[in-house]
């Protein structure tokens, strides 16, 4: 999946996502999310740092940029996470496109 | 583990990497109120009664409670009641709790699954499976147990229509006089079902009136039982149960703690119908409910139900048997249903007492005629017993031990 990094997204209405006690967890709310009904989802650290940027105010650009500033890695290696995060995300119907 | 997204069935996996939420299950009963008439019911008032119904909480009740439920850290609410279905805003109360990231297990006869139901149930899952209990396979045996004509076939209709909607859901039963002719046909069914992975469950031992309301609707509860000796039998039909109630007779010790169990720790508490907190679904003894409509959840479990933690008994009669017994662990003993029982935490109940011998003797860990609170040597017991497990013979199912 190629993404434009000018495109901003935002957390799909079929998911609800829950901070509890540190952990950030999305739970399925329309059918179909995953292979069995039951599980929920969370996300490793680096994918909840990412997570909290994805406010569907910021574009992936801004992200990206906001990150080299905060961690000591380039914008390239942040990018390839950010997208990488970003795909997977869309990919499982839980992060949509703003419009 | 997939990249940056781990998916998590929280029965087998850890979900929490630090400390967890101070609550995390709640079981909401919406109404006492049931369209069933079932007599060996613990719980159920008529479906119109107008004094349970004006004492119900109210829709916005109902959302604040979850919603702090969720602010708490609850993942699951368990609906139940009565009959959860008869309230009128049951589908929004759903759907406000799915949309607060609660999974909802929903405790139903199933006779008001309706169309439109099934298809919400379809669009926004629960994310549990529905459990259902089947009083009968033949609309007369069904009929004759929840004195409510035509009851039977809006029960077919309901299961059909989440057969239909791909709905997962549980079937389970009651052990009772009028259907227990029925019950391998049950098992039979039961088995054919997609969402049964486990043989349905039966509930062998009824509850008395859960809020003390009609002794003689609980002297024929108590009639209904069955026979100690046969429940036993039943209860230890499944060999890994033999070793469950071996291991726990084997790590008891004993104490005259009233709350031994997840209750103490206010664990999984229930909202009853009246918006007054409970420790557990069967603990309604007033003096130990918390008034949800005068407070928070918050507050009970900050101020009120620690206390429970530290309920010792100081009745003899418990002194002498229950805080004695070797058995304790594997008994239905317990302060909630003591006090359904006769009003008090910690009177010892005999039919408990009868079962939890009979499965004792039946295992090996009594004696016929011996009392379980006389026996000094119970770990000693159960240690020889487990130990004889551990050497299985060849084909036994008891080889995981």
């Amino acid at each position: 999946m190629s993404l434009s990094l000018d495109q901003i997204y935002q957390l799909s209405e079929d998911v609800v996502a829950r901070e509890i006690e540190g952990e950030l967890i999305i739970v399925p709310l329309a059918a179909g999310m995953g292979d069995a009904d039951d599980e929920l989802y969370t996300l490793n650290e680096t994918g909840r740092v990412i997570w909290s940027k994805l406010d569907g105010q910021r574009s992936l650009a801004d992200v990206v940029r906001e990150l080299a500033q905060e961690y000591d890695a380039s914008e390239s290696e942040i990018a390839a996470d950010v997208c990488g995060l970003v795909a997977e995300l869309v990919r499982r119907k839980m992060l949509v496109a703003a419009s | 583990m997939d990249g940056f997204v781990a998916r998590k069935n929280i029965a087998s996996n850890p979900l929490w990497q630090t400390r967890e939420p101070r609550l995390s299950a709640l079981d909401i009963e919406l109404t006492e109120r049931c369209d069933n008439a079932c007599q060996h019911c613990y719980i159920n008032l008529p479906q119109n009664d107008p004094t349970a119904r004006a004492a119900e909480l109210t829709t916005s009740e109902w959302k604040r409670i979850l919603k702090e439920a969720a602010q708490l850290g609850v993942l699951r609410v368990r609906f139940t009641g009565g009959e959860p279905l008869l309230r009128e805003d049951f589908a929004e109360l759903y759907e406000y709790a799915r949309r607060l990231g609660l999974r909802v297990t929903l405790f139903t006869n199933a006779r008001r699954i309706t169309p439109e139901l099934a298809a919400l149930f379809q669009r926004i899952p629960p994310l549990q499976k529905i459990e259902i209990t089947v009083y009968g396979m033949t609309a007369e045996t069904y009929e004759e147990v929840t004195c409510a004509p035509g009851s039977f076939a809006e029960f077919r209709r309901g299961i059909d229509l989440l057969l239909a909607s791909g709905v997962p859901f549980l079937v389970k039963s009651v052990d009772l006089p009028q259907m227990r002719h029925e019950l391998p046909a049950f098992q039979a069914w039961a088995a054919t079902l997609p969402g049964m992975e486990l043989p349905a469950s039966v509930t062998r031992i009824l509850d008395l009136r859960a809020r003390r309301d009609s002794p003689a609707r609980s002297k024929h509860i108590a009639a209904l039982r069955g026979d100690p000796e046969e429940v036993a039998r039943n209860r230890l039909a499944s060999s890994n149960l033999r070793a469950d109630i071996l291991r726990l007779a084997a790590d008891q010790h004993g104490a005259n703690a009233l709350f031994g169990c997840a209750a103490g720790a206010c664990a999984l508490p229930t909202i009853d119908a009246r918006g007054r907190m409970q420790a557990c679904m069967l603990l309604r003894a007033p003096q130990l409910a918390y008034d949800l409509r005068a407070g928070s959840m918050t507050d009970a479990l900050e101020h009120f139900f620690p206390r429970l933690g530290w309920m010792k008994s100081e009745t003899p009669a418990f002194l002498r048997r229950c805080a004695r017994c070797f058995l304790r662990n594997i008994c239905d003993q317990c302060a909630a249903k003591s006090w359904m029982e006769s009003g008090t935490l910690d009177t010892p109940v005999e039919y408990y007492c009868q079962v939890t011998h009979a499965i004792a003797r039946q295992v090996g860990l009594l004696a016929e005629g011996e009392r379980s609170w006389d026996v000094t040597n119970g770990r000693e017991r159960a240690n020889r017993i487990l130990g004889g497990i551990n050497e299985p013979e060849p084909g036994s199912n008891l080889s995981t031990l």
